[in-house]
């Protein structure tokens, strides 16, 4: 016997006490992990995609993330639908989880509140290089501002591929976390979202762009705006064409009309180069 | 002993293909992982994290290790170590990371939302509201008398196992569990004086 173990007698009234606490110490063995914990662990490994529900500007969304970072975002709604869907579309099964872990929820919401340091990682391996060049240049427009297909065809070096953004986009495997919304056709049309443009409009709207202004200025064939005090054009949701009062706001209805009226591009929002 | 000839099959399989046997790892593992963090950290969502955490890292270590140290890995022991490592990490205040974000560092202190275990279904075991209670004098228990009572007691390890988890000499384990059980004995009538009171 260890002489540690039994300093001192236990008389028995002690004894009987322990006993009792051991007894019941031993009942806690009744105690099982939680669901959550198989689904959590085979994404942190890397083995396995898991999602859960989570709130968004456009009401709620799956999101599934696996060790390398989110994969995929959809409206959430049957849970087959989407989990066939992950699985067409990534030859892998996904997990359904009751919540995402703390962690990521919390970042996802702050990403989403307009938190340019919420660190989320985002798992694009399955994507083309031209598409990630895509979505990685869309995550560059600011919060509550659009860029247009062709304005990010020229960004990344490719300015006859439009189109071939617009798809790209059109792809995007995950929608509001990666902004595909804030890019537009250059008519300023809203269509042509994952999600519906009546969606698109409600992600805009959450981050304090004004949809139907944008439609109004694109119908009445105003592409930017510059300011005849500085003499520089912008987009019009630039944080610096948002500055020029009304009495010194000029409308082009290209980048040609403004070069031609002697206006520099502005150098945050780059409508040309 | 089936229990043991199930762990050699398993480390066996684990050692031949992880990625095809870790599932059952975790299967096998996380109730016993998940008690032990609970009476560690007296918080569900806590003890869940670390738990999750814990088994990414064995994921990890097992993907390290050579083929023939698999194989004579003391899984159990393993496991209960690498759990008690998260906890008396988180302990310390180093938040796991069980999720995929990237930032300046790996710890940068993201505000910690309100643990709500409220919320949380209780588990299938009747005394639930004792269970808690239990639970929360163990968690105020020091660390070093805590994590012998819970490896002896709750989880029914061996003398010698515990003390493979906790580094300790067999004597210690000994004289720590009989010190943790009296001062859970003295919780536990302080607690009942008080209600009285
Ligand atoms: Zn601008």
């Amino acid at each position: 016997m260890d002489t540690r173990y039994t300093n001192g007698r236990m008389d028995s009234a002690e004894d009987a006490a322990s006993e009792a606490l051991i007894r019941e110490l031993s009942r806690h063995r009744a105690v099982r992990a939680p669901a959550s914990v198989l689904p959590v662990v085979l994404a942190g490994a890397g083995l396995a995609d898991a999602y859960a529900p989570t709130d968004s500007p456009i009401g709620p969304v799956f999101v599934a993330y696996n060790r390398e970072g989110i994969s995929f975002v959809r409206l959430a709604g049957d849970h087959d639908a989407f989990e066939s869907s992950f699985r067409s579309r990534f030859g892998r099964p996904a997990r359904n989880l009751e919540r995402l872990p703390r962690d990521l929820a919390l970042a996802i919401e702050r990403q989403l509140a307009g938190d340019v340091r919420a660190g989320l990682r985002l798992d694009l391996r399955e994507l083309s290089e031209f598409e990630r060049a895509v979505l990685s240049k869309a995550r560059e427009v600011p919060r509550g501002e659009v860029r247009t297909y062709s304005w990010l065809a020229r960004e990344i070096g490719r300015p006859r591929a439009a189109r071939a953004v617009g798809a790209a986009l059109g792809n995007n495997p995950i929608p509001l976390l990666v902004p595909c919304h804030r890019v537009i056709r250059s008519d300023g049309h809203l269509n042509g979202y994952v999600f519906g443009g009546e969606a698109k409009r409600r992600a805009l709207e959450a981050e304090g762009a004004d949809p139907d202004e944008l439609e109004r200025l694109a119908r009445s064939g105003v592409r930017f705006v510059g300011s005849d005090t500085t003499r520089i054009y912008c987009f019009p949701t630039c944080r610096n064409a948002r500055r020029i009062s009304e009495r010194h706001l000029v409308p082009f209805a290209s980048a040609l009309e403004a070069a031609a009226s002697g206006y520099r591009p502005c150098r945050v929002c780059r409508p040309a180069v | 002993m089936q229990g043991d000839s199930q762990r050699e099959d398993l480390r066996q399989e684990l050692a031949a293909d992880l990625n095809g046997a870790f599932e059952r790892l975790v299967l096998e593992y996380q109730d016993r992982l998940y008690r032990f963090a609970l009476s560690y950290t007296g918080d569900p969502r806590d003890a869940e994290e670390v738990v999750q955490d814990a088994l990414i890292r064995a994921y990890g270590a097992l993907g390290r290790y050579e083929p023939t140290r698999v194989r004579e890995l003391a899984l159990r022991a393993w496991l209960y170590r690498i759990t008690l490592n998260v906890a008396r990490n988180r302990a310390r205040g180093v938040r796991p990371r069980l999720v995929p974000l990237e930032g300046p560092d790996g710890d940068t202190a993201l505000p910690e939302p309100e643990a709500d275990s409220a919320e949380r279904p209780d588990s299938v075991y009747e005394g639930a509201e004792r269970r808690r209670e239990l639970d929360a004098l163990l968690a105020g228990l020091p660390a070093r008398y805590r994590e012998a009572v819970v490896l002896r007691h709750v989880e029914g390890l061996a003398y010698e196992e515990a003390a493979e988890v906790l580094g300790r000499k067999v004597g210690t384990v000994k004289s720590d569990v009989h010190r943790g059980l009296r001062l859970l004995r003295d919780a536990i009538g302080d607690r009942r004086t008080d209600e009285v009171i």
